[in-house]
């Protein structure tokens, strides 16, 4: 039986072929045919977001909370831009998104036709692949290619630009598993001598430490389970990115929490003190490396990734692993098993003692303040509070961001969704509408900062309009807060435009869209306030005043190795070299 | 002072140069990068040298296998081993790459480029041109009373080495195709 349709009809039944239940659009005269076809049936649910950056972060809100890809239809031209910031987001955090953009005509390309804009050389570098299909028979091929790029090997955007006229005309169809993807298959097995070199590794280490990252998450469930295993087997202390938050229960007997510029104390020193460090799925990030010259000097490293680029890019790996997580850890607990499962014991004791030490600083501890309420607090209370639910955390970017990381605990992988590498102010709230939508009745709270909150805060529409009872905790210091404790650090105190002025009433602001809105400015009230924003049955803004010029801590100032750590409001002067200060 | 016990150097098995990354000299390679020839796969090339800060000291490209698509992509780059690597890493990675080859690590390769040149001139001059040619083993492909244009081909150093000879000697003008290069032995 032959199968010819239109490129639009083309495009729907791909998606279907694909599993795609949920699309985040926006439509426009160069997706009209699409459109027109996602009318006609009942099959992929689509969901109108507000501005297209909010498809972006909406689709990679559900691709990280599921593990699934995300799915985003956008128009020609300013569509396609719009998309922009939230495609360089996922690129940046490897989060799975596939990206339909409509495109004018074939014939039209290259005139400067309305709304025409050279969506693929525009996003070229930031997908990890993309295509402009110029005939129907290589479009549904080119979709199923797109989905097997997105999500195979390190995941990551990809955008299939889909012309008018392409639409329009009648092709063959042809099904994912006609489709050749033979080509693209990056390796999964790691190699088998490399994986024994670190079981012997793990069995003479004095001062291990397992320093994991979004690649677990990744990998999947059964990634973070393995991971869990070795950690708990070995004895090992672990820590984690920003991104693998999750991957190892907060709860855990060897967790240290996060490390990086503002990790735990003892997170920070144990990578700086180790001998064996064992990367499991991170990329020495320059916010986790600081001072590369002084990075843990003492260590052998081994790398686990898949993505080769990342081995030996920024830190030498004595032991590299190129590999998919789940694969090489199984294989790692084998050979360790077999091998006898070994460990220092003694080194290990002492290792421990040492890092028992540093977590008696306490670096974490605050004073809660009786007149205002302190960022810390209001997270330790929102912990406190939404421990048992079925709960999702999305984040903004700045300080709260941190504190969220820091304060909030995560026992389950894909439950912790935040902008790590590009760092996108107005990515919390559309990404909390993409996990809700992912995970319907679930309590998914956004953690924000006034600031960038109101970078995408036209997604309340979206919101509203599908009933998604996202719960949007601002806590506002009425600061560009993060911009601001630089510039306290590193500026003289000069406060140069990082302030929020002129902010509007978030509760009237929450009325005016049909939503509840909850203002909240005295630490006695804060926990009725947290339970009746988690208690009710739909879209919440929580406006909650914090103390304004709160800074976040512990900090590893920029330049700075991890044993230079600042702890607290000591004096900061001369925390931050000159050198320091180009640094981002 | 560590307990544990690394063995140094690469592993034959491993992916991976275990060299010194640190080391700061320069290095000269010569990729080979085998490429699906869709449209679009030389601009991604390309930007990713720029993109990331690579060097690009020549490069050439055309379709070499017709019935699989596939074009060869010569590059010569330059940089310390760990850049290098990266860059390796880099194309490997990129989903039309099918493969990277770095001719100048895999052992004995053969270079060549071809270039045109433009010399004029008259009376001694004219004559130096056409005897010094002859030593290259330049071809005369087009002639005029006062000009030539000279055909040669050979390593870039060759090529380097004839147009000093040829600038005082009235040259004009110069095209060069950039390096092609294959690995010696079957
Ligand atoms: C789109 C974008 N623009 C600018 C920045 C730089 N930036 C980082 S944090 C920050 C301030 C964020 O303020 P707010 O959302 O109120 O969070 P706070 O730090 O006060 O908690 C800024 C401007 C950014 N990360 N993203
Ligand atoms: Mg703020």
């Amino acid at each position: 039986m032959t199968r010819a349709m239109t490129g639009a009809k083309m495009v729907v039944q791909a998606l279907k072929d694909q599993g795609v239940e949920v699309v985040f659009g926006y439509p426009g005269g160069a997706v009209l045919p699409i459109y027109d076809e996602i009318f006609q049936q009942n099959d992929i649910r689509h969901v109108l977001v507000r501005h297209e950056q909010g498809a972006a972060h909406a689709a990679e809100g559900y691709a990280r909370s599921t593990g699934k890809p995300g799915v985003v239809l956008v128009t020609s031209g300013p569509g396609a831009t719009n998309a922009v910031t939230g495609i360089t987001d996922a690129l940046m955090d490897s989060i799975p998104i596939v990206v339909l953009t409509g495109q004018v005509p074939t014939f039209m390309i290259g005139t400067d036709g309305f709304q025409e804009a050279d969506t693929v050389g525009i996003t070229r570098p930031c997908t990890k692949h993309n295509w402009l299909v110029k005939d129907t028979k290589d479009l549904s091929r080119t979709i199923h290619q797109a989905f097997h790029v997105a999500t195979t090997g390190r995941p990551g955007p990809v955008l299939v630009d889909i012309p008018k006229d392409v639409q329009f005309a009648t092709s063959e169809y042809t099904p994912p598993h006609k489709t050749p993807t033979a080509h693209y298959q990056p390796r999964l097995k790691g190699d088998l001598e490399q994986i024994t070199r670190l079981a012997e590794m793990i069995e003479t280490a004095e001062r291990p430490i397992f320093y994991t990252g979004g690649g677990v998450i990744n990998s999947g469930p059964a990634a973070s389970q393995l991971l869990r295993e070795l950690v708990d087997a070995t004895g090992f202390p672990i820590t984690s990115t920003l991104m693998g938050l999750g991957a190892y229960p907060a709860s855990g007997k060897h967790w240290m929490g996060m490390l990086g510029m503002h990790g735990t104390y003892e997170a920070n020193l144990a990578m700086h003190g180790c001998d064996l460090m064992i990367n499991i799925g991170a990329r020495f990030d320059d916010r986790i490396t600081g001072r590369i010259a002084d990075f843990s000097p003492h260590s052998k490293k081994a790398h686990i990734d898949i993505d080769p680029s990342s081995i030996n890019k920024v830190v030498h790996a004595d032991v590299p692993i190129l590999g998919d997580v789940a694969h090489v850890l199984e294989d790692l607990l084998r050979v360790w098993k077999a091998r006898g499962r070994k460990t220092n014991a003694a080194g290990l004791q002492k290792w421990w003692k040492k890092i028992d030490e540093w977590k008696a600083v306490n670096c974490l501890s605050y004073k809660p303040s009786g007149k205002m309420i302190r960022p810390q607090h209001a997270l330790t209370r929102l912990e406190a509070l939404t421990k048992g639910h079925d709960r999702y955390i999305c984040t903004e970017v700045g300080q709260h961001q941190m504190w969220a990381a820091q304060y909030l605990g995560f026992e389950a992988p894909n439950r912790w969704m935040t902008s790590g590498g590009l760092g996108t102010m107005g990515y919390g709230f559309p990404a909390s509408i993409g996990v809700q939508i992912a995970h319907p009745d679930a309590l998914v709270i956004n953690v924000a900062g006034e600031a960038s909150w109101l970078m995408n805060m036209q997604e309340m529409g979206t919101a509203v309009q599908y009933r998604l009872p996202v719960k949007q905790f601002i806590l506002n210091n009425e600061r560009l807060g993060m911009v601001r404790q630089w510039q306290q650090l590193l500026h003289g105190e000069r406060y140069s435009h990082s302030w929020s002025e002129s902010l509007p009433d978030f509760v009237k602001l929450a009325e005016a869209f049909g939503a509840k809105g909850i203002k909240c400015d005295n630490p006695a009230d804060l926990d009725d306030a947290i339970l009746e924003m988690i208690n009710h049955d739909g879209p919440v803004i929580m406006d909650c005043l914090v103390e304004k010029h709160e800074n976040c801590f512990p900090m590893i100032p920029s330049g700075e190795p991890h044993n230079k750590m600042l702890l607290g409001e000591a004096d900061p002067a001369n925390a931050i070299g000159a050198k320091g200060a180009v640094l981002v | 002072m560590s307990p544990l016990k690394i063995k140094k150097g690469s592993s034959k098995h491993s992916a991976y140069d275990l060299r010194d990354p640190n080391a700061d000299v320069q290095e000269r390679h010569t990729l080979a990068v085998l490429v699906d020839n869709e449209p679009g796969v030389l601009a991604r090339v390309i930007g990713l040298f720029s993109g990331r800060g690579y060097n690009i000291e020549s490069l050439t490209v055309a379709e070499t296998d017709h019935e699989g698509h596939l074009s060869r992509i010569t590059v010569v780059t330059t940089g310390t081993p760990q850049v290098i690597e990266q860059i390796k890493a880099q194309l490997g990675r990129m989903v039309p790459v099918h493969g990277v080859h770095d001719l100048t690590a895999e052992g004995a390769s053969v270079e060549r480029e071809l270039a045109l040149f433009k010399v004029a001139g008259t009376g001694d001059a004219r004559v130096e041109a056409l005897r010094l040619a002859d030593i290259f083993r330049a071809n005369v492909v087009d002639s005029t009373l006062e000009s030539f244009i000279f055909e040669i081909t050979g390593t870039p150093e060759k090529i380097d080495a004839f147009a000093e000879l040829m600038r005082p000697l009235g040259l004009r003008e110069m095209a060069r195709t950039g390096v092609a290069a294959l690995s010696r032995g079957a």
